[in-house]
């Protein structure tokens, strides 16, 4: 419980405080000091979950079990590492006046109530404080969109504003649907809304109407995944805003909607039994998958091209889990954690290749191992790993997706293998001769934070080649949750 | 139960039906923002009396949260917005206004088949006006679609919002009250963080012509 | 067909030629009145009927056969009309033939009529009044079609004797497709009869004619049947507003009492619509052409909503 309070608390007076504080000089250094909070409390928490079962805290409106409790400490992590490394990319971004102390001090407050309103959609037991907070997590992120204020980023915050809007409408529609059903069941007060209290019941719950409600919720949220055809939003916002707000939309908030989709399927399998919730989330999958891969090759900002790629990832998750049962659920896991830690490395390492090279175009960006090593191998073998090469994480996820998918739906792996082969061409080509190559560029005047990139990575080759039985059996006890 | 109260209820929910054609239609933008709370006051209007006629005082609390939230204080922001970024003018919208008209009436159809088996489960005695409801949420997005300036794009947002908080009411008796509040911190918050963002874009373009925010393309 | 079936169809014919004319004078006095003139007389359209009678009727050398009928059919449209709405009862002899789609089709053959013959004589203002009355009667008949659906779908009936009845006596209910079906046929019937906000009845400037240039050629005995069927549908229009929303007062069938009462009701309701009208026309301002499509269009999509109100919600 104290967990809980600090884990929700933390980010809230984060934000709190760097409002007052902002326009500091210390203002990075207090943002990492209460993410770091925020992971001390994430971590107990977990602790306390793995040893003891499911947590239920405020008289049943939050609760946290495996499936949760994992996205929560990979979210307090990611959260954290991506603090240290907007340190100096921000002073950087600072010396080069296109952020203003203002600008800074907006930047970190949001950062914080971000990462809260992340927290309390993940923990949170009731459904329309799930909705809430998601919207919640647009609204804190749309200014941050903007914050360049050039008119690209405003037309990506501006469709980020407004189709996500749309889409969260939509869910707000599935969630009275699913109210609709609940109180036919569980009588009509607060408590039927509770994720807990539905999931006892869900057989009882009323097929027609929890088919539609379903759809309009995969479509709402669906929209904050970044299923084809609702991506719209995600290229422009993940190229237009700074660079540590890519890396937490891809890293972070994608993962949140895709949870929050995964508990409304648990729902739905649970009323409809049948298969047409899982063959929806398998459709949108495959569909984001193969239309992310063919739009790859037509990229020219790399941030537009890994925003792709992030579309294609979590298209192959989705499919993942509409695929269903334990090791399709258990693959579906392990690729949204890799996958977070080794996209928001590469943003790193791509937002220090930006910043040096002064432009987001591929095309100028040439010989990043001459002049920055470091940077240069981060982004390379983060590549790599992305694209699915062994041994990082990746890899073994997709291998058992596609594993799955030949046991189960034999007709979608040729179209995954076909998808997964283009975006591989597609990226590798275009990351190669940035890696390597003739520059006239200089080093970067501050040392780039990128101890970031290389825990991340590392953690990405360790899931890839050992997984801890401690974590491989909470895993499996997530995707048995999952049905 | 009181036989007057559904009546009186459909009278509210065939007003808001019409409200949004009125919306769909309109040109000019102070109109529309008078239209919107006007919508918001008869939405006020329905949850007060299904709270009268089914003893529910929860209801009498939603209503005044949505009197405060959609008839005083949205209207409000929306009007000073519009003095501030002098956009007092008419709109022209993307497709006539005729030919408008008629998809509206093809999507309140649509809305209508696809809500019938869902009222036909409701305990609600106002059940009948959840196509309503679905069908004011259809338009509202038709008239964000077909919008080609920030503020009434803005404003068809804020009416599917209306028509969602309708649909809440009239199937479900509303939502608990905890979510309903977060709803309208949501609601809020987002006019705000919007009104910034519009001047933001004022700022950059010298004009509110969403055509200026479409140059972002795949190339 | 018995005798009192006879005398009470004639009374109704009577009734019409008469109230008829003197509808439009009343609302040409509240009119004046609104505006702060001197009112003419009521009897003033009486009297321009007389006046008219009495004058040699010109016509174009070219004028056809058609162009000399038009008036006598569209005289003859308007009054049989009025003889199927009821207007003072319900027992009519020739109820069984007054169905409310034959209605919309005795309106239609009369505009059908009366454009032909506009462009019958060649002249440019001829022409363009025929093709604005053909705009506003393509738009405003499927509007006025769906008030009637939504009527008939509420009483089950499409005969208007038996729409009246029912709607009569049904008990007191706010019925919201009732309320947009009326404002429809408000905007129908302001369009229909070529008022404010569609067409100014008193102007002189051709351009903007849609009604008055269709009665440009004529003269004498014609322009007399023409500006009497002008007031007789003015009169329909009326009725048919009263028969489908204030239908209380209307005669049922064998109710002598009710009968006696009807025609002072009748007077009654005419001269409150009346005064409702003169104050819309004062009100509004009259729209630019470009816009009517627009006005209709509304109207339509009103009787379509009342339609679907009714159906779906069954209010």
């Amino acid at each position: 419980m104290e967990a809980l309070f600090l884990l929700l608390a933390s980010p809230l007076l984060g934000g709190l405080a760097l409002w007052a504080l902002g326009e500091r000089e210390v203002a990075p250094e207090v943002n990492a000091g209460f993410s770091a909070a925020t992971l001390a409390a994430a971590a107990w928490l977990t602790a306390g979950v793995v040893s003891s079962g499911p947590v239920e805290g405020f008289a049943g409106q939050f609760f946290v079990d495996p499936l949760n409790v994992f996205l929560v400490a990979l979210t307090a992590f990611v959260a954290f590492t991506t603090s240290l490394f907007s340190r100096p990319y921000m002073r950087v971004e600072r010396e080069k006046g296109r952020m203003t102390a203002g600008r800074l001090r907006l930047y970190h407050s949001m950062y914080q109530v971000f990462t809260f309103t992340m927290l309390l959609a993940l923990t949170t037991n009731n459904m329309g404080i799930l909705w809430v907070a998601m919207e919640a997590a647009t609204l804190a992120t749309v200014l941050l969109v903007s914050v360049y204020r050039t008119p690209a980023s405003l037309e990506a915050a501006w469709k980020y504003f407004i189709l996500c809007g749309v889409g969260i409408a939509q869910a707000l529609f599935g969630t009275i649907l699913l109210y609709f059903a609940a109180e036919r069941v569980l009588g009509a007060h607060g408590d039927a809304l509770l994720w807990t209290h539905l999931d006892l019941v869900k057989s009882q719950l009323e097929p027609a109407i929890m088919s539609l409600a379903f759809v309009f919720l995969l479509v709402g949220y669906g929209t904050k995944v970044g299923l084809v055809p609702l991506h719209n939003w995600l290229p422009d916002a993940h190229a237009e805003g700074p660079t540590p707000i890519s890396a937490v939309l891809s890293g972070l908030l994608l993962n949140v909607a895709l949870y929050a989709v995964i508990r409304c399927k648990v729902l739905a399998d649970g009323a409809l039994a049948s298969r047409f919730a899982s063959n929806m989330m398998m459709g949108f999958g495959l569909l984001s998958v193969v239309v992310a891969a063919f739009f790859l090759s037509r990229q020219r900002d790399i941030k537009r091209m890994f925003a792709y790629s992030s579309i294609e990832h979590m298209g192959l998750a989705t499919f993942a889990f509409g695929m269903g049962g334990p090791i399709a659920s258990f693959a579906g896991l392990l690729h949204m954690t890799v996958h977070s830690l080794v996209k928001s490395a590469i943003f790193f390492a791509v937002g220090h290749a930006a910043q040096k090279a002064g432009t987001q175009l591929m095309e100028d960006i040439r010989g990043l191992l001459r002049t920055n090593p470091t940077i240069g191998w981060g982004l390379m073998i983060g590549t790599l790993a992305i694209l699915g090469m062994p041994p990082f994480g990746v890899f073994a996820s997709e291998f058992l997706i596609l594993t799955t998918a030949m046991r189960e739906h034999a007709w979608a792996t040729p179209i995954l293998l076909l998808a997964l082969g283009v975006a591989f061409a597609a990226v590798f080509s275009r990351v190669q001769p940035m890696v390597f190559g003739e520059t006239l560029l200089k080093r970067l005047p501050h040392q780039p934070a990128l101890a970031p990139v290389f825990i991340h990575l590392g953690l990405g080759l360790m899931l890839g080649l050992y997984i801890p039985p401690y974590l491989a059996a909470w895993y499996r006890q997530a995707a048995r949750l999952l049905g | 139960m009181n036989p007057l109260a559904p009546q009186v209820v459909n009278l509210f929910a065939a007003g808001l039906l019409l409200l949004a054609f009125a919306m769909l239609a309109q040109r000019r933008i102070v109109t529309l923002i008078d239209l919107f709370a006007l919508q918001g006051l008869a939405l006020v209007g329905s949850t007060v009396t299904m709270a009268w006629a089914t003893d529910q005082p929860h209801l009498y609390y939603s209503a005044a949260i949505t009197f405060a939230l959609k008839v005083v204080a949205l209207p409000w922001i929306l009007h000073r917005l519009v003095r501030r970024l002098n956009v007092k003018w008419d709109v022209e919208t993307l497709i006539n206004i005729p030919t408008m008209m008629i998809v509206g009436i093809l999507l309140v159809v649509f809305a209508f088949n696809l809500a019938l088996p869902i009222s036909e489960l409701s305990r609600s005695f106002a059940r009948g006006t959840l196509g309503i409801a679905l069908a004011c949420v259809l338009m509202s997005f038709l008239m964000m679609i077909t919008r080609s300036k920030a503020v009434p794009q803005v404003i068809g947002f804020l009416s599917m919002e209306n028509g969602l908080f309708f649909a809440a009411t009239s199937a479900t008796y509303g939502m608990p009250m905890v979510v309903e509040l977060g709803i309208a911190l949501d609601v809020l918050v987002g006019m705000v963080i919007l009104g910034v963002f519009l001047f933001q874009i004022r700022e950059q373009f010298d004009s509110l012509d969403i055509h200026h925010l479409e140059k972002l393309k795949e190339d | 067909m018995n005798v009192e079936g006879i005398l009470l169809q004639l009374t109704a014919l009577v009734v019409a030629l008469v109230l008829g004319p003197l509808l439009t004078g009343w609302v040409n006095q509240c009119r004046a009145w609104l505006q702060g003139r001197r009112a003419p007389p009521l009897t003033q359209p009486f009297r321009a009927l007389h006046k008219l009678f009495w004058k040699e009727s010109v016509m174009a050398h070219e004028a056809s056969a058609m162009y000399r009928a038009a008036p006598y059919v569209v005289f003859s449209c308007m009054l049989l009309a009025c003889m199927i709405i009821p207007t003072l009862t319900t027992n009519l002899p020739l109820a069984p033939a007054a169905d409310a789609i034959a209605l919309v089709g005795l309106f239609a053959l009369a505009r059908l009529f009366v454009s032909l013959a506009a462009m019958d004589v060649g002249t440019a203002f001829g022409s363009l009044g025929a093709r604005r009355e053909m705009l506003v009667g393509f738009l405003a008949e499927p509007a006025f079609l769906m008030v009637l659906f939504t009527a008939s779908l509420i009483s089950s009936s499409t005969s208007l004797a038996t729409i009246v009845s029912s709607l009569a006596h049904r008990e007191i209910a706010i019925l919201p497709s009732l309320a947009f079906a009326g404002v429809a046929f408000t905007m129908v019937s302001l369009a229909e009869n070529a008022r404010v906000p569609v067409d100014n009845p008193a102007t002189h400037l051709e351009l903007t004619m849609i009604h008055e240039a269709l009665l440009l050629e004529y003269s004498g005995r014609h322009l007399a049947l023409m500006e009497w069927a002008a007031s007789l549908k003015l009169f329909a229009y009326s009725c048919a507003g009263l028969a489908l929303f204030f239908p209380w007062g209307v005669a049922q069938a064998n109710d002598r009492v009710a009968l006696a009462l009807a025609l002072p009701v009748l007077v009654a309701k005419l001269a409150a619509g009346g005064f409702l009208l003169a104050l819309i026309e004062t009100i509004l301002a009259k729209m630019r052409i470009f816009r009517v499509p627009e006005f209709l269009a509304t109207a339509f999509l009103l009787g379509v909503l009342a339609l679907l109100v009714r159906l779906l919600l069954g209010a």
